[in-house]
């Protein structure tokens, strides 16, 4: 045995310096940041897995962003060119759209001539119609409930009777359409935009199977899928024959990679393997920059606030412990946890918008104000006002919620609203919104902290303002109900002057802000990171982006 | 043997039945409705229904599980609901990435556990011992996700020598053994390996030690056997034990490591899993953990058999 041992001390220093060259040799395998193509572009999402690529795509607005824009195009589209204007909506598939001016349900869409899709057809009145019927009508092979149950609450104007398949939609000739809407609705043109159109003729080519049209899809968008593998990539290049030559990609290609770990993204970037990352965590910020990449932001539609309930007993009922809240929060300091990576709110939208209007209530950090209204309230230190707000962990365009709701629950302690969170993670919390403030799953809560989207009046004010928009009808969670308000979302909804209906907007959105109806923190401005390689990009102020005029120095 | 063989068979089959009654129970148990991460929250309950209905989650659990069940008796184990892609394309793809990792893992994990294992148990009670075994202690202590992270910030963000995400410059379906590739292996697998690293280089010490005090040994030595020619001996009778972890090693590492694929965006099954727990896609998560569940039950078989072909004293069991 002793000569084993022996045998073992003499050869362990060469068993050791042998594992130590393995490490030494798989150290020195270096990365090579230069080995891709010249005009490719890396860009890491935050989603999960690459988007539904078959027309309307999953993962909220990053899919629209990074699936649905590239391969699709919309009857509207949306401007996307400017980054120091609001993003407003642009010509698409159709060249015009107008509204009947004696009878105001029907809007005669005039279609583009010459746009062709991916595989070679025609873009015409025949493919809208085989679009919208892929979304409603159950009785054509194309139909696709999926598809449907991930964009049909955006048009929900749009007239259809499932009982006796009586659609809103019809052909007038081959390059003009006319749709009807359930009542006189100006902001049609909005939700239509979010309706993107896929080929019927790849859908027969692909044996009328929506799995297998994902796999090779075709739509009028300025970029083609090349490839697709699941949760690792999707592969873009230009499509040349793309109806706008405005929007004709600079680069050779795109390759998105979902990477939804923040911390993942970022090391991604910095050592190479990414030319772009989405949403950077603002602790990471400092770090990019030092390493010589670009941050780029900008103001987009977006607001970071707390969903009141307004059901009985809710201490949100009185709007003098409303406007308390909205008073105590110290909206610099939360700007400043997220690295200055904010815009702090004074409203629902931001001054800058042609709906912020002139509200008297001003958001401010005033803890003395809050406390004056507290006690006129009846409430103060010693009685102090409890609520619950139902939270997540993180989220899509939460930002950082942990610490954000933690610093708001310190500013209101100050002022005597001692906050109790439950929190939870981000689809059972979006469970809950969708269930309403009555829900049994809410009982005990007085709030729902869920980011919103301001791109478009329905999306903005309509689903949470209505009063007969609550649960299971919409997303109006804390059954929130004033019939001035109600009357001004009538009065813009039936303005189809886009003037006349951002005045009644305004006029809506002053008054929700002197209400206090919500408690309003941050407009996110989307940071993302990329190279010092990554040109041409321009931010617009829009959740969706467009890469077309990116390129690679 | 072969009745063994033939009775070991025949465990497999209840074994696997009680494996989907399982995987199928605790799925359905946990909280959350099937649509709510797929449907947009917007979406009008009308809607929610009728998914509901093509799906067949409508239909009473009893029924969707005898449903189910029939189905994967021929092979199809449904589609993706948040995907819309077939569970068993999604396997194809992903299982075969995951056992690149969970072979790397193990070999390298089981090469230095029965090294140091080995020196450990041999050298009971010096400083190379508490050397060894101080090691194996800190490999079973970090946890995963961490020591991912710290060798991502170490090797990619500071010195940016190794990669932090994926199976290489073209993704998996253009993986080949290259050092390109290769490099992107490195980290996850140095990740995956220090756990079974800890378990192997504790059982094979514990092991390597109590052979070694076993009257046999001395009874080799008595007989004027070479000391290579004992150390033959011990190393045999180690090896059901360290097969045995070895394999059961293995059958995790193949389970994929949700937090180390999720950390370094591998495209195996602990990423499948990761996406398809956070979108409550049910027949991805059943068809996902059915699979593994029953790598986990063959592996177990094989190791039986491969100690019983080592050991024939076990068969007698």
């Amino acid at each position: 045995m002793k000569s084993i041992r022996e045998r073992l001390r003499r050869h362990l220093p060469r068993i050791i310096a042998a594992t130590a060259a393995v490490a030494v040799i798989a150290g020195s395998l270096t990365v090579s940041n230069t080995a891709r193509a010249g005009g490719t572009l890396r860009v890491g999402m935050t989603a999960a897995d690459i988007p539904l690529s078959w027309g309307q795509p999953d993962q909220g607005f990053e899919g629209f962003r990074f699936m649905g824009l590239m391969l699709y195009d919309g009857l509207i589209n949306w401007d996307m060119s400017s980054a120091d204007k609001a993003s407003g909506l642009i010509p698409g598939l159709a060249e015009s759209w107008t509204v009947n001016a004696k009878d105001k349900t029907k809007w005669i869409f005039k279609l583009r001539q010459g746009a062709k899709f991916h595989d070679g057809s025609e873009f015409d009145a025949d493919a809208v119609l085989w679009n919208f019927d892929k979304l409603f009508d159950k009785s054509v092979p194309q139909y696709s409930a999926r598809q449907g149950s991930l964009v049909n609450f955006r048009i929900s104007s749009v007239a259809y009777d499932s009982a006796s398949n009586a659609k809103g939609w019809k052909k007038i000739d081959k390059y003009t359409v006319e749709f009807t809407t359930k009542s006189p609705d100006s902001f049609f043109p909005y939700q239509i935009s979010y309706i993107l159109m896929s080929s019927p003729a790849q859908f027969d080519k692909t044996g009328k199977d929506w799995k297998q049209f994902a796999k090779n899809p075709s739509g009028t968008g300025p970029w083609k899928l090349v490839k697709l593998v699941p949760r690792e990539r999707a592969e873009f290049v230009p499509f040349k024959e793309h109806w706008d030559p405005t929007r004709q990609p600079k680069l050779d290609k795109v390759i998105t990679l979902p990477i939804p770990d923040p911390n993942a993204r970022t090391a991604a970037l910095l050592s190479g393997q990414v030319d772009w990352i989405e949403a950077p965590s603002p602790d990471a910020i400092p770090k990019l920059k030092e390493r010589g990449m670009v941050v780029s932001s900008n103001l987009y539609p977006h607001i970071w606030s707390w969903h009141l309930s307004r059901v009985e007993g809710s201490p949100w009922n009185d709007i003098r412990v409303r406007k308390a809240a909205n008073l105590a929060i110290d909206r610099a300091g939360v700007k400043a946890l997220l690295g200055g990576y904010a815009i702090e709110a004074k409203g629902h939208v931001s001054p800058g918008d042609p709906w912020f209007g002139t509200p008297s209530f001003v958001l401010r950090y005033d803890p003395a104000a809050a406390k004056k209204l507290l006690k006129e309230a009846g409430h103060g230190p010693n009685n102090p006002i409890k609520v619950k707000i139902m939270i997540s962990a993180s989220g899509s365009g939460q930002m950082l919620p942990l610490p954000m709701n933690e610093y708001i629950q310190q500013n209101l302690k100050e002022v005597g609203i001692d906050v109790d969170f439950q929190v939870m993670e981000w689809q059972s919390l979006l469970g809950r919104w969708r269930a309403g403030a009555k829900a049994a799953q809410a009982k005990g809560t007085n709030g729902i902290n869920v980011s919103y989207t301001t791109q478009d009046p329905f999306s903005g004010f309509t689903r949470f303002l209505r009063c007969d928009l609550h649960a299971p009808g919409g997303v109006n969670w804390g059954y929130h109900c004033n019939k001035e308000i109600d009357e001004l979302l009538n009065k813009a909804s039936l303005a189809f002057d886009s003037k006349e209906r951002d005045k009644w907007i305004a006029k809506l959105h002053t008054l929700e802000v002197d209400q206090a109806l919500f408690i309003w923190v941050v407009h996110d401005v989307a940071p993302r990171g990329m190279t010092t390689k990554v040109k041409g990009f321009v931010q617009a102020r829009n959740w969706f982006q467009s890469l077309t005029p990116v390129y690679m120095e | 043997m072969f009745a063994y063989l033939i009775r070991r068979i025949l465990y497999i089959i209840p074994i696997s039945f009680g494996v989907t009654v399982l995987v199928f129970a605790l799925v359905h148990m946990a909280p959350g409705d099937p649509l709510s991460a797929v449907v947009p929250p917007d979406a009008p309950e009308e809607m929610v229904q009728e998914l509901k209905k093509a799906y067949g989650f409508d239909k009473p659990l009893p029924i969707q599980y005898a449903t189910w069940l029939g189905r994967i008796l021929v092979g199809d184990l449904g589609v993706s609901i948040a995907r819309s892609r077939y569970v068993t394309d999604e396997l194809a793809v992903a299982v075969p990435n995951t056992f690149i990792l969970a072979a790397g893992g193990t070999l390298l994990g089981f090469t230095l556990g029965a090294f140091f294992g080995g020196v450990a148990g041999y050298f009971q009670g010096r400083w190379i011992d508490k050397l060894a075994t101080g090691i194996a202690i800190t490999g079973i202590s970090v946890p995963h996700y961490w020591l991912a992270i710290v060798l991502v910030i170490i090797f990619s963000v500071e010195m940016n020598v190794l990669p932090s995400i994926g199976m290489g410059p073209g993704g998996s379906t253009a993986w080949q053994w290259n050092a390109e590739n290769l490099k992107h292996l490195v980290l996850p697998v140095i990740t995956l390996a220090v756990i079974p690293m800890g378990i192997i280089t504790r059982t094979v010490r514990a092991t390597v030690a109590e052979i070694l005090n076993q009257e046999f040994v001395q009874a080799l030595h008595a007989k004027g056997l070479l000391n290579q020619q004992v150390l033959m001996h011990v190393i045999k009778n180690a090896a059901p034990t360290m097969l045995s972890v070895m394999g059961l090693q293995l059958g995790y590492l193949l389970g994929g490591s949700i937090l180390v694929e999720t950390v370094f965006q591998w495209p195996g099954t602990g990423l499948l899993l990761n996406s398809a727990i956070f979108e409550r896609d049910l027949p991805l998560l059943q068809g996902t953990i059915l699979i593994l569940a029953m790598f986990f039950v063959l592996l177990n078989f094989l190791v039986d058999i491969v100690q019983t072909a080592i050991d024939p004293r076990m068969a007698r069991g």
